[in-house]
């Protein structure tokens, strides 16, 4: 086992993720940007080193910056966390190339994964159900007209190298495609292929109405074999992106959720997959079918909801597996957990409101976890996602994960930026959420009744 | 005359008037970026853009002065 981790990101996660390197015994090196200097995951890392200016270009997205730091500060690993560098292969590479273990899959298992034409026609040899679309990048509007009519309306209009719903739309005829097609164009052009000087390419799959949204949580061990441990409902999305998520899924059956694990273990295998993974599917709630949608080669946002009916610390496994540690595993989910993602957004329209914090207090108390990144005195800045915290429950049944989520997010006390919690408790009474009976249009039509 | 502020701290990422044009409410002006979300700035009224009070890359605070419609 190495004796020093460097993690690559901030906020939230680069706390959590220093959480468990120095509880296994292990120095935490944290990186930062000048903007993000008082934050705790700063001061609570054993050593940190300034990368450069706000602009993620110039310091969490700079891949020699990082490298340099690891070397300065005698770095034996580096952990990417999420988004940022996490699933940049040429990153991965340059680490390894470093002389320094990289707590993720080989940058091969990124690369065909990060690709989601190639994941998908991939999926599909490896008797993964797929849904119908595109198998060739599109380039051009009058391509995707053609693949449209072909395909059927709606059709899901996605970037292939993008993530986190950014420059997806739906388009429900010709004028809305136009319209899909420019807004995910320019969303590649400026968050996705650009990065790694590729060309942006679109693409098209038939869109699932009344769909959820569930994935799978896989970890691929260091003797190659690949276990998977529960799904994770994400169907509360907002443009979409995951606002709440659950384990287990209320929507599906025992013998959907056996079918889909079985599956996600398959796609892991294909990819010879090392590591945490997530095998993301849209189930048809009421044929009880899926597809699957794109597979995530990193820890996920909302991977403590896991953690939490688990009673695995997922980081700790990742860091295990990198180490090429050899061992057996074995998940027995049990109770039920939920996470809710406090954002510094306005409750109504989902804006971003960056701002200073004047008061920030945790709810506690049993089943209650809170991830956070900030403290009182911070200042949440627009340079970055708008996530500051991730208030997790925990109960034996979801009825009680919901009353506890209830008195929690009622404790949870935030005065400054704009957040979400106003719209938590008020998802927390929406009948249709209570009723577990949900999918991915529930936040707009929450919207709509107003 | 009516003024338009921002809203929110952001990164002004791209100008779509310029002072002078004729504007209808409901035209975006500019296009703010915050936190990895893309923000138009539109017209509440219809009118001449008299002026134009921010360049693409300033970053501006809440209450900040973007444009001003006569």
């Amino acid at each position: 086992m190495f004796d020093s981790v460097l993690v690559a990101n901030r906020g939230e996660i680069a706390r959590r993720i220093i959480r468990t390197v120095q509880r296994m015994g292990l120095r935490a090196i944290a990186v930062h940007s000048e903007a993000d200097a008082d934050l705790p995951f700063v001061a609570e890392a054993d050593d940190a080193v300034l990368l450069g200016p706000a602009a993620p270009a110039q310091s969490y997205l700079d891949v020699d910056k990082v490298i340099a730091a690891a070397r300065t500060t005698g770095a034996q690993a580096v952990h990417p966390g999420y988004g940022f560098l996490a699933e940049n292969a040429s990153f991965a590479r340059a680490v390894t190339e470093a002389g320094l273990v990289w707590i993720g899959p080989a940058p091969e298992a990124i690369e065909r994964m990060g690709d989601k034409i190639n994941a998908r026609n991939m999926m599909e040899s490896a008797g993964v159900p797929v849904a119908a679309g595109t198998r060739e990048p599109v380039g051009a509007l009058t391509e995707a007209v053609r693949a449209a009519e072909r395909i059927g309306y709606p059709v899901m209009v996605k970037t292939a190298g993008g993530g986190g719903g950014i420059g997806m739309g739906v388009a429900h005829d010709e004028e809305s495609l136009g319209k899909a097609f420019e807004q995910a164009s320019r969303a590649a052009a400026r968050f996705g292929g650009a990065q790694d000087g590729t060309s942006p390419a679109i693409l098209l799959e038939r869109y699932i109405e009344r769909a959820r949204h569930v994935e799978i949580q896989i970890l691929g061990l260091a003797d190659g074999t690949v276990v998977a441990l529960g799904e994770r409902d994400c169907s509360v999305q907002r443009r979409h992106q995951k606002v709440v998520e659950e384990s287990p899924s209320p929507g599906i059956t025992a013998d959907l959720r056996e079918r889909m694990l079985a599956a996600a273990v398959r796609a892991g295998e294909a990819v010879g997959y090392r590591g945490a993974g997530t095998v993301e599917c849209l189930v048809d709630a009421d044929a009880q079918d899926f597809v699957f949608l794109e597979m995530n080669t990193r820890l996920q946002v909302e991977h403590p909801v896991t953690e939490l009916v688990t009673g695995l610390d997922l980081v700790e496994h990742q860091i295990r597996i990198a180490a090429g540690e050899v061992y057996a595993l074995e998940a027995r989910p049990g109770g039920h957990a939920i996470e809710f993602r406090v954002y510094a957004e306005d409750p109504k329209r989902f804006f971003p409101g960056p701002g200073k914090i004047d008061v920030w207090e945790e709810p506690s108390g049993e089943g209650v976890r809170v991830d956070s990144g900030y403290v009182a005195g911070n200042t949440v800045t627009p340079f970055y996602d708008p996530l500051m915290a991730k208030l997790c429950v925990h109960g034996a049944t979801r009825e009680e994960a919901v009353a506890r989520a209830r008195t929690a997010v009622a404790a949870f006390k935030v005065e400054g930026p704009k957040n979400n919690l106003p719209f938590c408790a008020e998802l927390l009474d929406d009948p249709e959420f209570v009723s577990g009976d949900y999918d991915t249009g529930l936040v707009s039509r929450m919207r709509k009744a107003r | 005359m009516a003024e338009v502020r921002a809203e929110m701290v952001a990164n002004v990422w791209k100008i779509v008037v310029a002072e002078g044009d004729t504007v209808e409410e409901g035209d975006t002006l500019v296009i703010l970026e915050s936190m990895k979300m893309e923000i138009p700035v539109l017209a509440e009224d219809s009118g001449v853009v008299a002026q134009l009070k921010v360049a693409e890359g300033d970053v501006i605070q809440e209450g900040h002065l973007i444009a001003v419609i006569e």
